[in-house]
């Protein structure tokens, strides 16, 4: 990815939070990032139409910038000389701390629209409230990324909408979608002492403030889609603490294989 | 002995990679030249945190400080965050004469080509992350709209 550099963080401005809490806390906003960019990434040369294809592979470089710079941060505030490549290449599965629905696969196009609609509905709420973060770099990469998730969130809510509301066919896939993927949408907003830690110091964000406006925002587009709001009340989660699904690892295979075999390649 | 107020004019006409019409410093991307512990520091923003011109930008600012002759170092700021508000009235010209909607309200885009208004959308990312692709309504033609952010 090459060598990059961003401000420094504010030493000393921010009292009563170690350096230990921020690295985790931006640590699991860049995992997200880069796990959700690599699987936007397989879309590539294969998306259902041309500008899809572009439009994929724009919204999975924003990611993948985002990611960038949270990582590159992170390293920065751990201080141990770890870079964003060392931190998306050389962690195991256990290390990487990204929400379960970032991580799930593919699937069909309604998969892949159901799951980026409820990460941008998320990550709407979740950058507008980083940007007002105590630390100036955070918040900087937030209010950027905020932007950016607007753009994120018309792309997906029009797609779901097309496609609940479009034939029987692609109703019923939506709504398969839609009811697979509900059981990763608790995740986002549960607090663990990392989000509690961040969030008691003004630096980071409680996620369960989030859940009230993201239901606002995701409920409008399915009903406009035509599409059930599921009700099943089985939940999975564990990606912060490192308990993943079984997909991850074979992302992560696919994402390191060239870094893990040839070590500091560069060229 | 190359000054602060020479490298500042150097980098500020390198082009962007993307849309070569316009200038780093016209589209606001370079955010500032100034010296720190005998060095020149070139600060950047990026437009969209994806953009991939940004590497080559800061291959191009290294370049010309070789060029120059002098100890440099490139330096990403994500605060304040790059809004399109940045990009001044010189390069919204030069954006339209390239067929590059400039970036106005999605109700004001008029066709760079035969200026008749009502484009419809045909995608919203267009061949690059900060643009969105049209088509224009009367003459037909597609073209990038640069989209405010
Ligand atoms: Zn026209």
């Amino acid at each position: 990815m090459g060598e990059m550099v961003v401000s420094g963080p504010p030493q000393g401005a921010l009292p009563g939070i170690d350096g230990e809490t921020r690295f985790l806390y931006v640590l699991r906003h860049g995992d997200d990032n880069l796990v959700l960019a690599q699987r936007l990434g397989e879309w590539i040369s294969r998306a259902p139409e041309l500008e899809e294809d572009i439009a994929l592979a724009n919204i999975a470089l924003d990611h993948l910038g985002q990611a960038r710079a949270l990582l590159t941060y992170a390293g920065e505030l751990e201080g141990r000389g770890r870079s964003e490549d060392d931190l998306a290449m050389t962690r195991t599965e256990r290390q990487f701390t990204n929400l379960l629905l970032c991580e799930q696969p593919n699937e069909d196009f309604a998969h892949t629209m159901a799951r980026q609609l409820f990460i941008d509905a998320y990550q709407l709420e979740l950058w507008e409230r980083l940007a007002s973060s105590n630390d100036p770099t955070l918040a900087g990469i937030a209010a950027k990324a905020w932007k950016e998730a607007r753009y994120h969130f018309r792309h997906s809510s029009t797609w779901v909408i097309r496609l609940g509301d479009g034939t029987e066919e692609s109703h019923h896939r939506m709504q398969r979608a839609i009811d697979e993927l509900w059981r990763f949408t608790t995740e986002p907003f549960m607090a663990d002492d990392v989000d509690r830690a961040a969030a008691g110091e003004g630096y980071g964000v409680d996620p369960s403030e989030l859940e009230e406006p993201w239901l606002a925002r995701v409920t409008p587009v399915l009903q406009e889609a035509g599409l059930v709001i599921p009700t099943d009340p089985y939940r999975r989660v564990g990606g912060r603490q490192g308990f993943h699904t079984e997909h991850l690892g074979h992302l992560l295979a696919e994402m390191q294989w060239m870094a893990r075999t040839y070590p500091g390649l560069e060229w | 002995m190359v000054t602060v107020e020479q490298v500042r004019e150097a980098v500020a006409r390198i082009p962007d990679p993307e849309i070569p019409a316009v200038t780093i410093d016209e589209l606001g991307i370079l955010r500032g030249v100034e010296e720190r512990d005998g060095k020149v520091v070139v600060k950047i923003t990026p437009t969209y945190s994806g953009c991939p011109a940004l590497d080559a930008i800061r291959e191009e600012i290294r370049r010309t400080f070789v060029e120059l002759g002098v100890a440099g170092e490139v330096e990403t700021v994500y605060s304040p965050a790059w809004t399109t508000d940045w990009i001044d009235e010189h390069a919204r010209r030069r954006l339209e004469s390239v067929g590059i909607a400039p970036p106005v309200d999605r109700a004001q885009v008029t066709c760079p080509r035969c200026r008749s208004g009502q484009p419809r959308t045909v995608s919203e990312f267009g061949s690059t992350a900060c643009k969105a692709l049209m088509v224009c309504s009367s003459c037909g033609e597609p073209f990038d709209w640069f989209k405010p952010i």
